[in-house]
Order: C-alpha cells, then structure tokens, then sequence
C-alpha cells in the first residue's frame, strides 16, 4: 500500500512546486520560442531583393484575415503573399519537421548524435524521390516513394543494430553509413541514366535541397505527413522518455519497447519523406537544432519535442533568408545548412567525445 | 503474492537454463535468489517479473511485478524526479503525459526510499548508490506490489550496501513482496525470509532462509569451503559468514 503523502508534504515539495517549476520548464521556452517564431517569420517576409516594410508585412497578412484599409501596392501583396509566404511556410514545416525527427531518433537510439541523414533515411527518401522524378510520376508518387524508401533504410539499420540489447553508437554510425552509402550508390546510378536535357537537371537541382520553388500545393502535400508525423512524435512525447532509457528499463515499468520505437520510427520516416519530397536534402537541421534545445531546456521530451520543432522552425525560416539574401544570385538551402551544420557537429563531438565512444 | 508452479526456461536451441521450479512469496517477505555465475538468477527474475514467458510451467501474478534492473549508465540526465515518474507508464494513457496523481505518486515513492532531497538532480550526476535507490523509487512508484530486483546491492560500497538492503526491509515491512537475486550470502542472511538457492538447471532449492542459509548448503553451492559464524553484536546475535580465502 502507498502511503498517502501528508499534507506539509504535499505543501513542502510535492505536487506543488513540481508544477510551479514544471510552468517555468515547459510553458516558458515554449512561449519565447513560439513568440520568436511569428516575429522571424513576419521579419524573413519582409526582407529580400524586393524590400516590403515591415508595417505593410503586418498588414497585408492580417488584411486576409480581417478587412484593413490598403495601403500597399499590388506588387508588395504578391511578393508577401505569392512568393516569400509560401516559401517561409514550407521552411518551417521541413525545419520543424525535421527537429523533432532527430529529436525523436536520438532518444529512440540513446544517443545525442544521431540524425535523419547520419542514419540514412534521407538517402534512402532521395532514392524514392529522385527515382520519381525519373520516370516524371508527379508529386504525389514523389512523397508516396520518398516515404516507402525513407521506411526501408530505416528498416535496414534497425535490423543492422537490433541485435543486441544495448548497441553502441559506432555501431549504428556504421549501419547508418552503410545504408548511406547503399542508396546514394543507387541516386547515383539513377542521375547517371536520367536523361541530360530534361530529367537531370531537375534531379541534381532537387538533390541540393531547397524551398526555392515553394508553392500552396507543396506546402499542402508537405503539410500532410510531417504534421501526422510531428503530431504522432508530439503526443508520444512523455513515452518517448521511457523509451530513451533502453529496453530492459522501459519493459520493466511495463512499456513494450518494441512497439513504440516502430511507431517512433514510422512517424520519423514520415517526416523525413515528407520533407525531403518537396525540399531535397536539407541536412543537419535534424542534428543541430535538438541538441542546441537540449542545452536549453533539458532533456526531456515533454518540452524538448515541441521545444525542437518551434526552434527547427525558426532555423530553417533562418537559414532560408540568408539562402535568399546573402548573394545576388541563391544559395541552395541544404548547401547552406551543411556549411553551417558541419563545423556545429564537429563542436559538439569534441565536447562530448567521452560521454559518446564510453557508451554502450 | 506471487507463485511458481514448475516453471523452466530455456533459450532458443539452447539447453534448459532451470527446470521445474515452484515457489511461493507471501505479502511481506524478501526472498533471495543465489547461486553461482550463469545458473540463470536473472532468467529466473526476469520470469518472474513477466519480462520473459517461460518455456514451461505457470507464473500467477496478483499484479504486476516491478523489475528493479542492475544500475547502468544513463544516457540522458532527467532529473530523479522524472525519471521516478516514468514507474508510472501502467497508468498514464498511451498519448498521456504524467498527471497530478502520477506526482504525488512518485513523491511517495521518493520519500519512502528516502530521495526526496535528489529531487531535482539529473541522474547522470548520481553515485551508485542513489542511482540504484533511484530505480527502487521507480519501481515502487509504480504501485506494484510485489517487486523484483537484480543484484540491488551489486557494486555499492559497504553504507550504500547496508541502505539498500534497510530499504528491503522496510519494504517488506510495509507489506511488499520481494525477489531479489544476489551475490552476497551474507545479504541474504540479513534480509531474507526465503532462498532459492540455484546448483544447476534442475537442482534447485527452494524453502525458508534459516534452512537453506547454512554452511553446508552455501558450502555445496559454490564448491567452496563456507561456514556461517555467530557473534554477539551489543547483545544481539548476529550471523556471519566465514570463507576459506586460501582455497581456490
């Protein structure tokens, strides 16, 4: 029988003060992160070749909503609303996305530094995706195999790793390097075959990544399964922590493992193949950002799951704007996020190298 | 309550790692569980707590059993508190997140076994010692009754040794069930009720612990000359055990 807490118990450091420090751990980052969010977004539209002040930004955005006296020019409204809206919005569903994605995998994996790409899903949703565009499907066999090749390399490096009850993280590295490698092989035979004057260049251009040629209908086909796969990942967020404890842990409190890291899995694999569907190969978002998170607000999934996705948002909103700005042509998105991404990694690999290699 | 009525277990296309095995835990006892290396200690708990079906025989459970697991590293430095919650999962909904109830169950849990002051501390932080009072909170939180748990003082310098198995006792005091397996005899003769003392796969004794904890039982079990010493502590009689530490 449980002993029932008495009540200066409960006053002194019961459920109380759990919930007052449980306001300030959760709903504060999450409150600055989703008030930075908007501001970004607002502040990213309005920036660019074609400056539209910030004000006419505002305006225009709320004038869809509610009627509002026009005091902007047909030009502002169609850059706010037909180029750079639908462009920031893709940037945030791909860098959200992706976020909680690796956020989720590196609790599946019980490990800091795993990602959507170091394990191989991207390449093997590029295989999907590229071999679409191949033979010129349309978009939605674009997502449709994205999604079926993102599942089986994810597939191929659980079966790779599950063999043993505590893996350690070389271990996945390689299975993920491997299968890496595997489906690149495969993009690659694809790309040599495509034929030079019409299908190449839209394959090597949507391998770079990008959200350049964002539009409503990709945004929507994106839409789709990165909110189901965020919305899963988020709802499972506390079970997510047992999960990240390994197997005997969680089957001892009475999780069935198994079950929740295929859901996991799936719903990461729903993600990626969303994302990389409409924007190509935008890598290290999925690394970095969780991590930077984690520094923050701890690891906890209750927080750093939504936490992840409103800060993958605002990087990637980031990321995209600079893409667009910095020169006078564009920078690809996915060339940019791995300039950026790759020195970060390589930080925190040296910062953590003995918690990392001492795992098991 | 918790009984075994003839259970055994073997591994896929491996030999019989123990075979009809019965036994019965009462409210309010510790049992141990010894034996040498690889005699399956842990198969036999890991059985017991429901974590692995048996090959054969019956496991009949009130409840569900909580399974206490060996200390090892955490990846992730949740803080005690959370990582008590997570005892909870049986009651939390499959998309839920841990309620007021969840809390206050896991603050109970915490003060019985004494951590409330590690509260907020991650447990990567945590010695040994608090690491493993840490999983016995959890399991208790969980409001299992009967608790299994693997070589509990394993790896704790002597005080920690002394308090995790005051824990026990207390436990089962309070009215819990206890299975534990250990490498320590002497452990076992401080706490338990009941031995199950485990030769090979079907020599296996099962009974009280002031018959089976002796010196010839012990000494027949680890093929190593073992004798239980009785000294006067303050007045008390208190049981020791003597090793031959030149035999080998």
């Amino acid at each position: 029988m449980l002993r029932e807490a008495t009540d200066s118990e409960t006053a002194d450091h019961g459920p109380v003060t759990g919930r007052a420090g449980g306001l300030a751990r959760t709903a504060v980052p999450l409150a600055v992160l989703g008030v930075a969010f908007v501001v970004i977004s607002l502040a990213a539209t309005s920036v660019g070749r074609f400056g539209v002040p910030f004000p006419h930004v505002l305006e225009i955005v709320v004038g869809r909503v509610v009627p509002l006296h026009r005091s902007w020019t047909d030009a502002e409204q169609n850059v706010v609303l037909l180029v750079r809206l639908p462009r920031i919005l893709l940037a945030a569903l791909v860098g959200g996305g992706l976020a909680a994605g690796g956020a989720a995998l590196q609790a599946t994996f019980r490990n800091p530094l795993v990602s959507p790409e170091i394990i191989g899903v991207s390449s093997g949703a590029s295989l999907g995706g590229v071999l679409a565009l191949l033979f010129g499907l349309g978009a939605v066999f674009q997502v449709g195999g994205a999604f079926c090749f993102g599942v089986f390399a994810l597939a191929l490096v659980y079966g790779i790793t599950a063999s043993r009850s505590a893996v350690p993280v070389l271990m996945i590295v390689l299975a993920g390097v491997v299968t890496g490698a595997f489906f690149s092989a495969l993009v690659s035979l694809v790309t040599y075959v495509a034929d030079p004057y019409t299908t190449l260049p839209a394959i090597v251009f949507w391998l770079l990544g990008s959200v350049a040629s964002a539009t409503y209908a990709k945004v929507t086909l994106a839409a789709l399964p990165i909110l189901a796969g965020v919305a899963l990942l988020v709802s499972l967020r506390w079970r997510i922590n047992v999960l990240s404890l390994g197997d005997e842990d969680a089957a001892s409190v009475g999780l069935r493992p198994r079950r929740l890291r295929w859901a996991v899995l799936a719903a990461v694999a729903l993600v990626v193949a969303g994302a990389v569907a409409v924007s190509g190969v935008i890598s290290w978002v999925g690394l970095v950002v969780p991590h930077l998170v984690r520094m923050w607000v701890g690891p906890d999934h209750r927080v750093l799951l939504p936490a992840s996705v409103l800060m993958g948002a605002i990087y990637l909103v980031g990321m995209d704007t600079l893409a667009r700005t910095l020169t006078a042509g564009e920078v690809p998105l996915g060339v940019l996020t791995a300039t950026v991404g790759a020195p970060t990694f390589f930080v925190l690999l040296r910062r953590n190298r003995h918690r990392i290699w001492d795992h098991a | 309550m918790l009984e075994l009525a003839g259970v055994g277990h073997r591994y896929v296309r491996s030999r019989w790692v123990f075979r009809g095995l019965s036994l019965r835990l009462s409210p309010g006892t510790v049992t141990a569980v010894l034996g040498p290396n690889g005699r399956g200690k842990t198969t036999l708990l890991r059985c017991a707590a429901g974590l692995l079906t048996p090959t054969e025989g019956a496991v009949r459970r009130d409840g569900p059993v909580g399974y206490v697991p060996q200390v090892h590293g955490a990846t992730f430095g949740y803080r005690v508190l959370d990582m008590v919650l997570m005892g909870r999962v049986r009651h939390v909904a499959t998309f839920g997140v841990p309620g007021r109830r969840d809390r206050r169950a896991a603050w109970d849990a915490m003060a019985r076994v004494g951590i409330t002051h590690l509260a907020e501390r991650p447990v990567t932080e945590l010695s040994g010692g608090e690491a493993q009072l840490v999983l016995v909170a959890r399991a208790v939180a969980s409001g299992c009754q009967v608790l299994a748990l693997d070589e509990p003082a394993t790896g704790l310098d002597l005080h920690n040794q002394v308090r995790v198995l005051n824990l026990m006792r207390e436990l089962a005091r309070q009215g819990m069930t206890l299975l534990a397996t250990t490498h320590h005899p002497e452990h076992a003769l401080h706490v338990a009720d009941g031995a199950v003392l485990m030769h090979g796969p079907t020599e296996i004794g099962a009974g009280a612990a002031a018959d089976l904890l002796t010196g010839d039982r012990l000494s027949a079990l680890y093929g190593i000359d073992v004798r239980i010493a009785r000294v006067d502590q303050d007045g008390r009689p208190c049981r020791v055990l003597v090793t031959d530490y030149r035999a080998s």
